[in-house]
């Protein structure tokens, strides 16, 4: 990964966020309050919008850019989970370039500290349900030597499937988990939306492959 | 869906906007979405801030003024504020004495204001923070966030800011904070759901003969579903909750909130009331001071919910100091 395809998969996350905007709040208003699509939609179109005026030395600082912007646009719990695991993920690529191995361990850094944040653990219907294998089917194809864009599509892949897994799981964090048994049925919004960002990250890859 | 809009997206800048227009004794930095007092910080008293979502009017923006917070900052609708405008907002609290932050249990309220608290830190502010969780519909346990953030949020801005009025410490303002939240309790029934501008239907389906029990200030469902019945039956269900979960000691004296959400004309709310104190009254317990009306709303969901504090001398004092903030005048 270098530093212009960061800036595309950023630019990539924004628009797969603005084209599923409506599809995000519907499965949001089942189990929250109907607004993860124009939350998501306001933070990403800002951070798609500042890391192309920036003039990066680094693939992380990228990505640290666009954390921060979500951070400070979206509020709610989705602006500081999303903003702190690109932030912690961009911490760690400090080269101009990176290789799947580095994309690895970084995405990982980000899952961590999204664990740390929101006290989630796989199984509670959380964007973690998603996250978790997505970094786990990255780093394994990394292992075997695959290239980003192999690694990515297995990460994408993986990230729906697990996204997809929540549907009949009950929600134990967050305002979903206010709910109970009522969670059960629904597709959590947040695992939908990391799978959209690993979806966006593979057709990146793929793009410049 | 009808609605006073221009656009969904100005609908906070110009909610704020008019806010401005209406109370010139207050200053809104619409850009940093931030309401203070107009007069600045007072030299020397603890500041007081919160913070949350829109849509909950008059909480909080409307709290702000002599006697209550210092300074308020409105996130998005039912989103809550970004770290830079919690910040912001205690920049403006903070006179050198401290600021307290009164922080609703929501995932996303918490994770902002801690991160919020931490760059205050980072400044040389020192913060105390008081989590309100009063909601007892959605019980506490080790597979949920823990209790919702809801009506008490009113007493503990309330009781807090006349602490800080009084001259208290930040220590001894967020402590008389705490203690309101851990003797206040709420529950809340919703009638009909609230329409967010921005989605512009109605946050959840609601048959027409039924309510939601124990529903949250976003609409967030609560314990059950069932048939609307006469309200005497519906409010001894909320009593009953709320007393089950923490009954008043022997002697102690409670302030009752009947709130509405939005949309409950007053007339039902103060129904609702004489209901609640018929109830307490058959269990001997004394409603010491009583507040009905809109003051932590959910657009304009119908509904209500009843908040009972134990208050103890002290509270009941702070309760009674002189407010005057746009939502809540008395005393001056």
């Amino acid at each position: 990964m270098d530093i212009e395809l960061a800036r595309a998969w950023v630019r990539a996350v924004a628009v797969a966020v603005e084209k599923n905007r409506e599809h995000l709040s519907d499965l949001d208003a089942a189990i929250g309050d109907g607004d993860h699509g124009a939350n998501l939609n306001r933070g990403f179109a800002a951070a798609a919008e500042a890391v192309e005026a920036l003039q990066p030395e680094t693939v992380g600082a990228v990505l640290v850019k666009a954390g921060t912007t979500l951070v400070s646009k979206v509020g709610g719990a989705s602006g500081p989970l999303y903003g702190s695991a690109l932030r912690a993920a961009g911490k760690r690529l400090t080269g101009a370039s990176a290789d799947p191995a580095e994309v690895a361990a970084a995405l990982a850094a980000g899952l961590e500290e999204v664990r740390r944040l929101g006290g989630a653990q796989p199984g509670d219907k959380t964007m973690v349900d998603a996250y978790t294998p997505a970094v786990e089917a990255f780093t394994a194809a990394a292992e075997r030597g695959a290239a980003l864009a192999e690694a990515a599509q297995a990460a994408a892949t993986a990230a729906e499937d697990g996204a997809r897994a929540t549907e009949p799981l009950q929600a134990r964090k967050g305002r979903a988990s206010y709910l109970g048994e009522r969670s059960k049925g629904h597709e959590d919004p947040g695992a939908a939306s990391t799978a959209l960002v690993f979806r966006a990250l593979a057709d990146t890859a793929a793009a410049a492959g | 869906m009808k609605k006073f809009l221009n656009s969904a997206d100005t609908y906070l800048t110009d909610a704020l906007a008019g806010f401005a227009a209406a109370h010139p004794d207050l200053a809104v930095d619409l850009e940093n979405r931030v309401v203070t007092r107009a007069r600045g910080a007072v030299p020397g008293k603890v500041g007081l801030v919160s913070g949350g979502g829109s849509g909950h009017e008059p909480l909080h923006t409307g709290f702000v003024g002599e006697g209550m917070l210092d300074a308020a900052c409105p996130g998005e609708v039912f989103t809550s504020p970004v770290p830079d405008q919690v910040v912001a907002a205690v920049r403006a609290a903070d006179s050198g004495a401290g600021v307290v932050l009164v922080v609703k249990n929501y995932t996303g309220d918490v994770m902002n204001f801690d991160l919020a608290a931490e760059l205050a830190g980072d400044e040389g502010v020192r913060v105390e923070t008081v989590l309100v969780d009063d909601d007892v519909a959605v019980q506490d346990s080790t597979f949920t966030a823990g209790r919702r953030g809801t009506g008490a949020t009113l007493l503990v801005e309330k009781i807090a800011g006349a602490a800080a009025v009084r001259g208290d410490s930040l220590e001894a303002v967020a402590e008389v904070g705490r203690r309101v939240n851990a003797a206040s309790r709420s529950f809340a029934v919703a009638l009909t759901a609230g329409t967010t501008p921005a989605s512009g239907r109605p946050g959840f389906d609601l048959p027409a003969d039924e309510i939601e029990v124990g529903v949250g200030i976003h609409g967030e469902p609560g314990r059950r579903r069932e048939r609307l019945r006469p309200a005497r039956e519906i409010v001894a269900d909320m009593v009953e909750a709320i007393l089950q979960d923490r009954a008043p000691a022997a002697g102690e004296e409670v302030i009752a909130l009947v709130n509405g959400l939005g949309g409950t004309p007053l007339s039902e709310l103060y129904l609702v009331y004489g209901e609640v104190a018929r109830l307490l009254g058959e269990r001997g317990v004394r409603i010491s001071r009583s507040l009905v009306g809109d003051y932590v709303t959910s657009l304009d969901m119908a509904g209500c919910s009843i908040t009972l504090c134990g208050a103890d001398p002290e509270m009941l004092a702070l309760w009674d100091a002189p407010v005057s903030t746009p939502g809540l005048r008395w005393g001056m």
